[in-house]
């Protein structure tokens, strides 16, 4: 390894377009935020003119609002209701197609087509839920081949975070500000330049091609120091010091009837989480019930189907299903994948029509409340 | 048949399986034998009893039932089916000579090698006495291999009694004993009237020597297996067959969690002091 400043380039912000041109000669279709309707979402970009210049996210519990600055910050915004979620893990992906044939059927994967895609924008959090995701569909008992194929093409152009929404607690989950793994590229805003780090052997390569001029240290300290404030000014943390055990002990906390009192389950928390993984299998027979096809969709511990065992729903009430969520996503999943199932983007918290903080009712579910004890809940003598 | 990490095998395809016979196990219930079509596919497959495949129904979808033949011939394979939900009502329809789709085997299965040597008792509830049935029938092709057997059955009324026949079977064999219980007798019972814990009573259980074996409703193993505790049988020397709704069978869609555990794949069969914990809490 060489000093700092051999490993950090520096770009122009206004050469950016070269990065965008040098990702499509290679291949990528370059995907970036975008406004639209009052949010950033994922979109096919040819420009920087395309990607969200001036603009500012406010993000509070229940509220999303973008704000134009009038600076030329083209990463103002830190995020949109999507991670990098839906890109390998498709909300709706066809898995079969099933053919009637003599011998009852045959059936064919609809693996989806290998595509090179370039994400511009992605976050710390984007990056640290993506690696859950990888973690649970390429590293458990079993691999699923149609999000292998759709990660496979993912070039990911990361972006440090130099500010903090109020909803943003990565800090504390350690996941961000700063990008530390999983990326090709890494950039970091500073005025009217862009620090540049690879991070991979493609991202290497792409930025030999690109020729910039190497970061000075004074460059490389602004960002630092940026990405350094930027966590400092999280106002938001969740402590899993007691996890996954605590949460499991407070199984009859009287805190759950009051939160589910809130809840709507309308399972936006779910879909915008970067790491929440339910799915459901639907099948959609042709009119001729010749053909049917076998299609995986995103689905929501929040539903009512979710829980359901002939005849008979295991989670019946929104408490239930409140309590599933949360338990599972910071208690279980330390015991199924050993990593906690949240990253800390906040997206929960900013996304939910009544403004539900899981670090506030992470925190009060480990206070002693109302609280009976696991042992009473068992069932000893009949 | 399935493989695993590393393997470009693709666990969601779906193989079509012919019926080759449909017994009528009551009104509502039919066990198919079924044959899987591709002969390549046929001759991969194995499985254990207590596991479970995903039983498919052309444009209908998917449900998770176990296994009930014997695993030493896993080119014969039968499911006994209750005519409950959408899927299921679909697949009652079908006569032999039609086709089904089968995706598996999944899960962990009953602990046959660890009871051999050992006394086994059964205990099972309803229609929870399907997954066992493989099990029992898996014992008693290598009855010299086990200690005593004591099957210890229970349903709400005679008429939800299935197999019939072959608890008559087993009930003539040597050293072992069935005893049977239902919750709301007709006047041709001639058996125990009540819930099936109560048949403890009349059993002898040696319990260094003896393992458990039970399945059926989750109320019936947290009441029974206190029982069993208290008569000397240690939590490790249990285990209970669990059923959660099972979509994937693969433990990626999610449905099946019990605590920290997919029921898909780290069971259906669980020792019971790694399920203590979670059996009888609400919403789990």
């Amino acid at each position: 390894m060489g000093t700092a400043s051999e490993t950090h380039a520096v770009l122009p912000t206004t050469d950016f377009q070269r990065l965008l041109e040098a990702l499509s000669m290679k291949g990528y279709r370059v995907v970036g935020p975008t406004v639209r309707e009052g949010s950033v979402v994922w979109e096919t970009i040819r420009q920087v003119s395309d990607l969200p210049i001036g603009w500012r996210d406010q993000q509070e519990p229940g509220r999303y609002r973008l704000e134009h600055t009038g600076s030329n910050d083209i990463f103002g915004v830190v995020h949109g209701p999507q991670s990098l979620k839906p890109f390998a893990f498709a909300p709706r992906e066809p898995l079969l197609q099933i053919e009637r044939s003599k011998n009852g059927f045959t059936t064919s994967s609809t693996f989806p087509q290998s595509e090179k895609v370039a994400v511009i924008g992605a976050r710390a959090c984007d990056l640290a839920g993506l690696a859950v995701q990888d973690r649970i569909f390429l590293e458990d008992a079993y691999r699923d081949p149609y999000y292998a194929a759709r990660r496979e093409g993912l070039f990911l152009v990361a972006v440090n975070c130099t500010r903090s929404l109020t909803t943003c607690f990565c800090a504390s989950m350690e996941t961000g500000p700063r990008v530390s793994r999983g990326f090709d590229l890494a950039l970091t805003e500073v005025d009217d330049s862009f620090l540049v780090e690879a991070g991979s052997e493609a991202g290497r390569d792409l930025l030999s091609g690109l020729s910039l001029p190497p970061a000075s240290e004074d460059l490389i300290g602004e960002a630092g120091s940026r990405i350094e404030a930027c966590a400092r000014n999280q106002v938001r943390r969740l402590d899993l010091a007691r996890l996954p055990q605590a949460l499991y002990e407070a199984h009859e906390h009287a805190r759950w009837d009051e939160v589910a009192g809130r809840c709507l389950a309308c399972t936006n928390c779910t879909m915008v989480c970067p790491t929440c993984f339910c799915h459901t299998i639907e099948e959609t027979p042709d009119l001729s019930h010749q053909q049917s096809t076998h299609v995986r969709l995103w689905d929501s511990c929040f539903s009512q189907q979710h829980g359901y065992i002939h005849g008979k729903n295991i989670r019946p009430t929104i408490k239930d299903r409140y309590r599933m969520w949360l338990t599972h996503k910071l208690a279980s999943w330390i015991d199924q994948f050993g990593t906690s199932g949240c990253v800390g983007c906040g997206r929960c918290i900013t996304w939910c029509p009544v403004g539900i903080d899981l670090t506030e009712e992470l925190p009060a579910l480990l206070t002693s409340g109302v609280q009976s004890s696991i042992a009473n809940q068992q069932v000893g003598d009949p | 048949m399935m493989a695993k990490v590393g393997s470009m095998i693709n666990p969601y395809v779906i193989h079509p399986a012919t019926i080759l016979e449909k017994i009528r196990e009551a009104e509502d219930i039919n066990t198919y034998r079924l044959q899987l079509v591709e002969e390549g596919t046929r001759q991969l497959f194995r499985f254990q009893a207590g596991q479970f495949n995903m039983v498919y129904q052309f444009g209908v979808g998917e449900v998770a039932i176990s296994i009930v033949s014997d695993p030493d011939e896993p080119q014969i394979l039968d499911h006994t089916i209750r005519t409950v939900g959408r899927v299921t009502k679909a697949i009652a329809d079908l006569q032999p000579g039609e086709a089904l789709g089968i995706r598996g085997p999944f899960g962990e299965g009953w602990p046959l090698e660890e009871a051999k040597g050992r006394n086994v008792l059964i205990v099972t509830g309803g229609l929870g006495c399907a997954p066992v049935v493989g099990a029992i029938e898996y014992i008693f092709r290598r009855r010299a291999q086990y200690g005593s057997i004591k099957i210890l059955h229970g349903v709400k009324t005679p008429h939800d009694l299935l197999y019939r026949e072959r608890f008559d079977h087993w009930r003539r064999a040597p050293d072992t004993e069935v005893l049977l219980t239902s919750d709301q007798p007709d006047k041709t019972w001639r058996y125990h009237i009540g819930v099936v814990t109560e048949l403890f009573e009349g059993v002898t259980i040696d319990p260094a020597k003896t393992i458990v074996l039970m399945c059926g409703p989750e109320i019936m193993m947290r009441l029974g297996v206190p029982i069993l505790m208290r008569r000397g049988i240690p939590a490790t020397a249990v285990y209970v067959s669990l059923e959660r709704h099972m979509e994937c069978g693969i433990g990626l869609c999610g449905h099946c969690q019990m605590g920290p555990y997919f029921l898909c794949k780290d069971g259906p069969v669980m020792r019971y002091d790694r399920v203590e914990q979670w059996l009888g809490r609400t919403g789990v």
